[in-house]
């Protein structure tokens, strides 16, 4: 289908920057103060997927990454995100489906601990969640929005995301397709921001 | 000497004091010969009335549309956000106030539709509207429930015009809406695209059913449909709505990095957008350019625009030689 050649990524932009940093700051304001309250829970699994090594700590560190997905699923994506993006009701349905491959993984079923193989990937597991809790958030200052439209981790779906691909690479034991919808998502939100950015430039 | 670019919003309030000094040609008639436009009866129009935009009848009901609609694709998908809303009700409002009448959207448009119906509502703007929407669905199957549930986000009992959109199921679509149409259901069948995809497919529609619109692509730059769809529209009769006409604003901020030749003046434009949309409206296939805005001077002046006199085809041809050349 040759047509297909002539679309660009601004093609796919159904709102503008406006409205969708108006959803944005419309959620955070709705579910405050949850914000702050799972970036410290995933600041605490952070340092428990580093440093323990314990069965029972993995399985809760599971527990509060696949219950992110699915509550990012349900209140960001099928309640807010899809009053203007028709795609949204599917993307719903995608972090539920990765939310409930989490919690099977690492709390049905054991095994799923964390053991990094060497330092440097511990160092870059690390690195990236410590970037999705902390610094994605701040993307929004940097880029001139106003604070209420930072995506903070466990809200929203980029820097859960980010955050989960981190945390899997502390468990090599974890499988890779683990890691297939966190990819896309990640990949996903980078090209929508720089669809808004760009149209709005 | 090139003119600078002036500021929509100030070129708004000067063309409205011109117009009410009536020292804007908004009476002009439009070469016949070159321009099946007229303009629409207003007898009693008051001295401070905003000049009534010209109109060109659909072919295949002589019905006059007027030659500026309003598109609602990215600027009314606003969600929630009811300070959006109303926004864009007021943009709605100053439409109707101006004198349009053709509103188009799709199911594609995220919460346009909702948004539509909304501003008609609240602006008592149900009787003065040309609804003009899209089917979007495969399987085809599901059609006529998604085109219910449009009206019903528009709050109007059936649509003027209904087009499939982007060509998705074409053949199971038009027959849907051709049965619409001989039931009452449905005053006029079209199909879209946009940014000149299909167009090879789109021929053979336009050639092979009786289609009372078409929805394209057009502007000042992309002008691949002057070749061969807008002459098979005149020779077929059927009505063409224009989709980007500024290219979502691109248009203007590539073209608004030179300055507006002088002789734009003899034209009647002092700003790009509205030599843009002069050109786009006064080919005399195109029935209707559908800008689309969230701010109510655009609006306005997208309207304004058709008031004044249309350039003739050598001053299109002018005008496309002088944007090739800067672009």
């Amino acid at each position: 289908m040759s047509e297909w050649w002539s679309y660009r990524l601004g093609s796919f932009l159904l709102f503008s920057q406006r409205t969708y940093g108006s959803l944005v700051a419309s959620y955070n304001a709705e579910v405050w103060p949850l914000q702050p309250v799972l970036v410290t829970l995933g600041l605490a699994a952070l340092v428990v997927a580093a440093r323990s090594r314990s069965p029972l700590h993995a399985r809760l560190v599971w527990l509060l990454l696949g219950g992110t997905w699915c509550w990012v699923a349900w209140a960001f994506h099928w309640r807010r995100f899809a009053a203007i993006n028709w795609a949204a009701e599917y993307l719903a349905w995608v972090f539920a489906l990765q939310g409930m491959a989490l919690l099977w993984a690492g709390v049905v079923r054991p095994g799923l601990r964390f053991q990094p193989p060497s330092p440097a990937r511990s160092a870059l597991g690390v690195g990236i969640v410590a970037v999705a809790l902390l610094a994605w958030p701040l993307v929004a200052l940097g880029l001139g929005r106003p604070g209420w439209q930072a995506e903070s981790f466990g809200s929203f779906p980029d820097p859960t995301a980010i955050a989960t691909l981190g945390l899997l690479m502390l468990a090599p034991s974890a499988p890779g397709w683990l890691m297939v919808i966190p990819l896309a998502v990640g990949a996903l939100g980078v090209a929508m921001a720089w669809a808004l950015q760009a149209a709005a430039a | 000497m090139p003119l600078p670019s002036t500021d929509r919003r100030t070129l708004l309030r000067h063309s409205l004091m011109l117009s009410v000094c009536g020292m804007l040609p908004a009476h002009a008639q439009p070469r016949r010969e070159l321009l099946p436009t007229s303009l629409p009866p207003s007898p009693s129009r008051s001295p401070l009335a905003v000049a009534a935009p010209l109109t060109r009848p659909i072919p295949s009901s002589a019905e006059p549309v007027p030659l500026v609609g309003l598109g609602s694709w990215i600027t009314f998908n606003v969600g929630n956000d009811r300070a959006a809303r109303e926004q864009c009700a007021d943009v709605m409002q100053a439409f109707f106030g101006a004198g349009g009448k053709l509103i188009d959207c799709s199911p594609m448009y995220g919460s346009s539709q909702d948004v539509i119906g909304h501003g008609l509502r609240s602006r008592d703007a149900l009787a003065r509207v040309f609804s003009a929407d899209k089917v979007w669905v495969s399987p085809a199957a599901r059609g006529p429930a998604q085109i219910d549930a449009s009206s019903s986000r528009w709050g109007v009992p059936r649509f003027d015009l209904l087009q499939v959109h982007n060509l998705l199921s074409w053949q199971e679509h038009l027959v849907t809406l051709f049965a619409m149409k001989a039931a009452g259901r449905l005053r006029y069948v079209g199909i879209s695209t946009s940014e000149g995809r299909r167009h090879a497919e789109l021929e053979q529609i336009m050639r092979s059913h009786p289609l009372d619109f078409v929805q394209l692509t057009y502007s000042l730059r992309d002008r691949r449909v002057e070749e061969r769809i807008l002459p098979l529209a005149q020779e077929r009769g059927i009505a063409v709505i224009a989709n980007r006409p500024f290219e979502q604003g691109d248009l203007l901020r590539t073209l608004g990095r030179h300055p507006l030749p002088a002789w734009a003046t003899e034209l009647q434009c002092s700003s790009w957008a509205q030599f843009a949309l002069k050109f786009v409206i006064s080919h005399p296939a195109v029935t209707c350019a559908i800008p689309a805005t969230t701010r109510v001077d655009h609006v306005r002046e997208n309207l304004a625009v058709a008031t004044g006199r249309l350039p003739d085809a050598v001053a299109r041809a002018r005008m496309a030689a002088h944007t090739d050349k800067l672009l």
